[in-house]
């Protein structure tokens, strides 16, 4: 959005003494406290439109990634109706992967540069969707607990100071409701079903718990952005504080399911009102960041194809636009 | 023109600015933005990613880069003018409340 | 068609049920497919481009398939229907059975499917049976955005760049021997047909002639020759492609019998 403006306010900047900025970055701190949203064409710090590129593009990343796990099971889906839920569901994935490029294409980078970050690696997903789902019932606890905990995670940023990224979350949220209530559904009735369907939704649980958990980031005192981000308002509560919340909601849900939680440690604190639970095992998480989860190299290669792939026909669209206007110019 | 001579630039679908009219009787409204090589796709692209919900009833898109906009610098000398003209605005007359139907 | 009303025997209610499964079979098969290109699309719009069309004929679908279970009888639901027939049951064209290949491919199958339903549904819409004319009625405005996106793609890849053009060439040539088998009419149209119920297929071909030479025009394609050999999936009579694409759609409700999902 309106992207083409930002190259002359980057080449003002240059210009820019150092008292004039240090003014520049109070007006802009103070915008920021007052809860005023900073838009696209704003002065912003440069360090601040790193940081929204970078989270907004992997944001955009792993919806987009978030599509592969799912979509191994449209065609298998066990029912119609289970199969229009699911395309509807992975469709709306791709949409939102859309409303964040767009929101990121507002701060002078383009979806193309992006994608291609995506594709040689160099930029991150979440590292969730480098499980792979053996079963339907991986489909239902995507549902239930990733997007559960996508969910909680994205609450916040509604009211994030970056205007485009904020917007693009209220109707993000609005849209992710419905896919997490239909993985729920298909937990209750897996874990109503059969003996398989039970053994299958319990499997499914035990898969999906821990990564669900890590994916509220790094402990607080590990996490190197969230003060940072904190201050400038993209970032609202911690990660253990959004972690805490989730376990505190999703325990009881998992116990009307008759379904056990895969961790020895949990119980409740009476004090404190909350659940303890055990230690995460950040090794895991490492690994896979580092490229050695169980499906990196499948996600990302059948991005890679379809990119590839598509190549010609964007080519195509393209050069037949060029065409018709040429055409039309000979034409006047 | 071929695939090989086209730069990076023209090889990526154009951006287009998305504004939907959610019913009539209201104003379209900017809602987001996609690709798309042709004025055509344009419209289908905005059909199929922002209205899958029954969000719309009419869509414009126009070419991101044919949008002129206001420079945020010169805010303060566009809009801060507006500010004491308060005269504008009815609440600034006083009128007793027996006078009705003003 | 005429618009006599239909007689409720047993003769006739099979008639609409296996008319019912020649019409929905063939959305159903069609959604199916482009079901597998979800989050592998040329560009992201497209893939919701996609999905956007496979949802309609899915939920056209389930309409008809929904239909055909009652008039079954018992306690049949789509999904019996739908995963526990056998692929010589499904009564859909032999085209939409046909592998996505690229996305021209996929492109001009749907080009040419649209095509044939826009005259289908156009008739339907009079037929004398209300859930088919209900269904068609629907259904007309779904394949009217379908045919707009699928004939908008076989114009830009035909006169795109040489390589787009020779692709949806290719693809042209490999499915045009499929659509023979629109214009001929299996058992269960002929009767339809007979009862007032539906359009005799034969009167379909002009219509679909001329739209699709009007696209291929444009899109500087040449049509192929009309091939003698004609497909029959509308009588049960498949190639290759039905058997796999249904052990897979079926895999679920065929592994665990008699679960709910």
């Amino acid at each position: 959005m309106y992207t083409q403006g930002l190259d002359s306010l980057g080449a003002d900047c240059l210009h820019t003494s150092a008292s004039e900025r240090a003014a520049l970055e109070q007006r802009f701190q103070s915008k920021v406290d007052a809860e005023e949203r900073i838009e696209p064409k704003d002065w912003m710090p440069d360090a601040y439109r790193q940081t929204l590129i970078r989270q907004i593009s992997q944001h955009a990343h792993s919806e987009i990634v978030g599509m592969l796990p799912e979509g191994n099971w449209i065609t298998r889906a066990p029912s119609l109706r289970r199969k229009a839920v699911l395309m509807a569901k992975v469709q709306d994935e791709g949409g939102h992967g859309m409303y964040l490029y767009s929101a990121a294409e507002t701060l002078g980078i383009s979806r193309d540069e992006l994608l291609e970050q995506l594709l040689t690696g160099a930029a991150k997903y979440s590292s969730i969707f480098n499980y792979p789902t053996p079963t339907w019932a991986d489909v239902g606890a995507i549902g239930w607990l990733v997007d559960g905990a996508a969910i909680m995670n994205q609450i916040p940023i509604c009211k994030c100071s970056y205007g485009p990224y904020a917007r693009a979350m209220v109707r993000i949220c609005k849209e992710e409701s419905f896919h997490q209530r239909q993985g729920f559904e298909i937990m209750m009735t897996l874990s109503r079903g059969t003996p398989e369907q039970r053994r299958m939704a319990q499997e499914a649980l035990d898969r999906w718990w821990w990564p669900s958990l890590m994916m509220f980031g790094p402990n607080d005192a590990t996490s190197k952005h969230t003060a940072q981000s904190m201050r400038w308002k993209i970032k609202r509560f911690t990660n253990d504080e959004l972690r805490q919340k989730f376990v505190d909601i999703t325990v009881p849900q998992a116990e009307f399911l008759g379904l056990r939680v895969p961790d020895p440690d949990l119980q409740w604190d009476e004090a404190s009102q909350h659940y303890r639970f055990g230690t995460i095992d950040w090794s895991e998480f490492q690994q896979i960041l580092q490229g050695n989860g169980p499906c990196n190299r499948e996600r990302v290669e059948a991005r890679q194809r379809a990119h590839e792939g598509g190549r010609w026909v964007r080519e195509a669209a393209m050069a037949y636009a060029e065409k018709r206007r040429q055409r039309e110019t000979q034409a006047a | 023109m071929t695939g090989a001579t086209m730069t990076q630039q023209q090889k990526q679908w154009p951006l287009y600015e998305v504004f939907i009219r959610a019913r009539s009787g209201l104003e379209h409204k900017h809602v987001g933005s996609i690709h798309a090589a042709d004025e055509r796709m344009a419209i289908e692209h905005a059909r199929d990613v922002y209205t899958r919900r029954q969000e719309g009833v009419s869509i414009w898109v126009v070419r991101s880069a044919d949008i002129v906009a206001s420079d945020p610098a010169d805010a303060d000398a566009l809009f801060e003018p507006a500010k004491d003209k308060v005269y504008r605005h009815p609440t600034f007359y006083e009128i007793p409340d027996e006078v009705k139907n003003l | 068609m005429s618009a006599s009303p239909v007689e409720s025997s047993a003769a006739s209610s099979d008639v609409l049920r296996r008319y019912a499964l020649t019409v929905g079979d063939t959305s159903l098969i069609l959604a199916q497919r482009l079901g597998e290109w979800i989050g592998h699309a040329p560009a992201l719009e497209e893939d919701l481009a996609l999905a956007n069309i496979a949802l309609d004929l899915l939920g056209q679908a389930r309409y008809l398939l929904s239909h055909a279970a009652e008039l079954q009888g018992g306690e049949r639901t789509e999904d019996d229907v739908a995963f526990l027939r056998d692929p010589q049951d499904f009564l859909n064209l032999s085209l939409v059975e046909q592998p996505n290949g690229d996305f021209g491919q996929t492109i001009v199958r749907q080009f040419l499917v649209d095509a044939w339903q826009l005259e289908l549904f156009e008739r339907l819409q009079q037929s004398s049976e209300p859930r088919l004319a209900d269904l068609a009625a629907k259904a007309i405005k779904e394949t009217r955005y379908h045919f707009r996106f699928s004939s908008g793609w076989v114009v830009r890849l035909g006169d795109g760049t040489e390589e787009s053009h020779r692709r949806v060439q290719t693809a042209l040539d490999a499915l045009w021997r499929f659509t023979h088998e629109m214009f001929v009419a299996s058992p269960a149209e002929q009767e339809a047909a007979a009862l007032g119920i539906a359009p005799d297929p034969a009167s379909l071909a002009a219509g679909w002639s001329s739209r699709v030479d009007e696209v291929l025009k444009e899109a500087t394609l040449k049509r192929p020759a009309d091939v003698a050999y004609s497909w029959h999936g509308k009588r049960g009579q498949h190639s290759e492609h039905l058997s796999r694409l249904l052990a897979e759609m079926q895999s679920m409700q065929r592994t665990y019998p008699g679960a709910q999902w």
